[in-house]
């Protein structure tokens, strides 16, 4: 499979990466050559074989249903959450207008 | 006192807790070494001032006989990977340049602990994405060892080429790393140093910018495999705050050093010997498995079918999970915003992430929304995922009639800076050792074994079964000892 223009035009919608004409032009044989290499996999005899979820064995945790369990990652950090955001307004993060 | 810059992890902690010396002298000497190699840009940020602060803290509890901690003393360098509170964490990238975290990740608060200073942020490939620290928004960082008959700048590895490029130059005694697909082994074995990464789930993730995080782990970067052992006992064990951490004991790693590999079996992989590979590189991995002979070990010939995919299964996987983590960088809750005249939600995001991001992050994040999209899941990343699985199984199979592998740990030594830039195909193949032990979540580590027809550093690397830490740091401490590696850069910067 390889992309054209389009493609990686529609890629770059959905990743929210603008990309100018020049670079839209660059990128696709980079993306090609880059897809053409991966394909390889295609010829790998995976029949049985199940797509790996976890590296090493390990089972997820459930914390203990307890408020701020840990008061690092608890609740009440309102001003070290916004301390770096660009554009932090009234205890908020402030975007631009959104409704039509 | 400029010998103190010669000195490593372990005669620091020791010479501090002897009084031999105190820890703020050392911190000055590394902080003097560290402001006069801005030729090197190895550091994003200096923090002179952090260092000297945790000296002043270990020398006042050596004072009141207080003990010291396992890194008591020792100023190390952080990748800039690693959340700092209060200290800008950029992970090379523009969209992060001035953020401050309000918080510090778990492994640096743990070496922070154990009695170690920091002595700056170190520079990387940006967000780790690169094999040669050439994505950096901040730079490249240039290697301080030189060819034997040129001056050419080379290139220090990546992603972790800050740390390999500071602990080499004697800039710190070690440095924190991260490794996903070789980042700590690669630009180790490029700069004469050693560098391990742990099994997956020992280091706690939290507070590490993401890349991939099926694949990332942290490890120590130092200039021998005893200081390794004592830095890496001091980052890892169990956190809450990462759902991969393993929830096991920490070994004793330091106290179990041996290099006696009577009784222990060292894999060969077959399928590492690849056509048209370097000679020189050819050469010192069959020094290494006569070292390993000597040191009472037998040599077994192994093979892992599925070597030749893993690269390939590993550019899918570990864009995928790029693309979707650094989704988070939006322009709303921290880093950059580029907000256009008149933009909208939509136009900001795209705006914020085309400024913010280089030219390889893009590649990757393009990539990993392409193999995840509708209609080419399957077909792409569910095909890596089961590669992996195989993969895994080469591995699991290989550790039935082996106990530890030796391979080389980079088909070359360090290469020029902008060699492998045009091609992004050419500068992936850096890490075809590394990788498969990574998409496998196993221990390895690259050690110093020799130098090559250019006078540059060649590693070798010793990759172990899943938890097996001890058995690779004991396989690289019989290595070093019979490469007996004591060359270094002559100092130019």
């Amino acid at each position: 499979m390889s992309v054209d223009t389009e493609t990686v035009a529609r890629i770059a919608a959905l990743a929210r990466i603008k990309l100018g004409e020049g670079e839209l032009e660059a990128m696709v044989p980079e993306l090609n050559g880059i897809l053409a290499w991966v394909e390889q996999l295609g010829e790998v005899d995976v029949t049985g074989i199940e797509p790996m979820t976890a590296v090493i064995p390990n089972t997820l945790r459930l914390r203990d249903d307890v408020i701020d369990a840990d008061p690092l990652t608890g609740g009440g950090k309102r001003d070290d959450v916004l301390a770096n955001a660009p554009a932090a307004e009234h205890g908020f993060f402030g975007v631009p207008k959104v409704i039509e | 006192m400029s010998g103190l810059t010669d000195l490593g992890v372990k005669a620091i902690r020791d010479g501090v807790a002897a009084g031999e010396f105190s820890a703020v002298e050392v911190a000055e000497a590394f902080n003097a070494n560290v402001a006069a190699a801005s030729a090197l840009n190895a550091f994003i940020v200096a923090t002179p001032e952090a260092a000297l602060d945790a000296a002043r803290a270990t020398d006042a509890r050596r004072a009141k006989g207080e003990a010291l901690g396992a890194m008591g003393g020792v100023p190390i360098g952080m990748k800039d990977l690693f959340a700092t509170k209060g200290v800008q964490t950029s992970a090379a990238s523009h969209i992060l340049e001035h953020f401050k975290p309000e918080y510090e990740s778990t492994v640096s608060q743990k070496l922070w602990d154990a009695g170690a200073g920091m002595l700056g942020k170190l520079n990387l490939d940006q967000f780790a994405m690169g094999s040669s620290n050439e994505t950096s928004y901040f730079g490249n960082v240039i290697n301080p060892w030189r060819k034997s008959d040129s001056n050419a700048a080379l290139a220090p590895g990546g992603s972790s080429g800050g740390s390999s490029a500071a602990v080499s130059a004697r800039l710190c005694p070690a440095a924190t790393g991260t490794d996903t697909g070789g980042s700590i082994r690669q630009p180790a074995a490029f700069t004469g140093i050693s560098g391990i990464k742990p099994t997956y789930g020992r280091c706690s993730r939290w507070g590490i910018v993401a890349f991939a995080s099926s694949l990332d782990q942290a490890g120590p970067m130092a200039r021998d495999v005893t200081d390794c052992a004592i830095m890496l006992e001091a980052m890892v064990g169990f956190d809450p705050k990462d759902s991969t951490s393993l929830q096991m004991p920490v070994p004793q790693w330091e106290a179990g050093l041996s290099p006696n590999l009577k009784g222990k079996r060292v894999g060969v992989p077959r399928e590492y010997r690849m056509d048209g590979m370097d000679e020189d590189v050819a050469k010192s991995w069959d020094q290494g498995i006569a070292w390993l002979k000597d040191a009472g070990a037998e040599i077994v010939d192994i093979s892992l079918p599925h070597t030749r995919y893993a690269l390939p299964a590993y550019y899918i996987v570990a864009p995928a999970e790029a693309s979707s983590n650094l989704a988070r960088y939006d322009g709303v809750r921290y880093g950059l915003r580029d907000l256009p005249e008149g933009a909208g939600l939509q136009d900001m995001y795209a705006a914020t992430r085309a400024a913010g991001f280089g030219a390889e992050v893009k590649r990757r994040i393009l990539i990993g929304t392409y193999v995840l999209s509708a209609g080419f899941y399957d077909a792409y990343y569910t095909q890596a995922q089961k590669v992996r699985t195989l993969i895994s199984l080469d591995f699991k199979n290989a550790f039935e009639s082996c106990d530890v592998i030796l391979a080389p740990t980079a088909p070359t030594a360090a290469f020029a800076l902008g060699e492998n830039t045009e091609d992004p195909l050419a500068m992936y193949l850096n890490d075809v050792f590394a990788v498969p032990a990574s998409l496998a979540g196993l221990p390895a580590m690259s050690v110093p074994a020799g130098l090559n027809r250019d006078g540059l550093p060649l590693g070798l690397q010793i990759i172990g079964n899943m938890f097996d830490e001890q058995g690779v740091l004991n396989a690289g401490l019989a290595l070093e000892q019979a490469a007996g590696f004591s060359a270094r850069p002559e100092k130019w910067w």
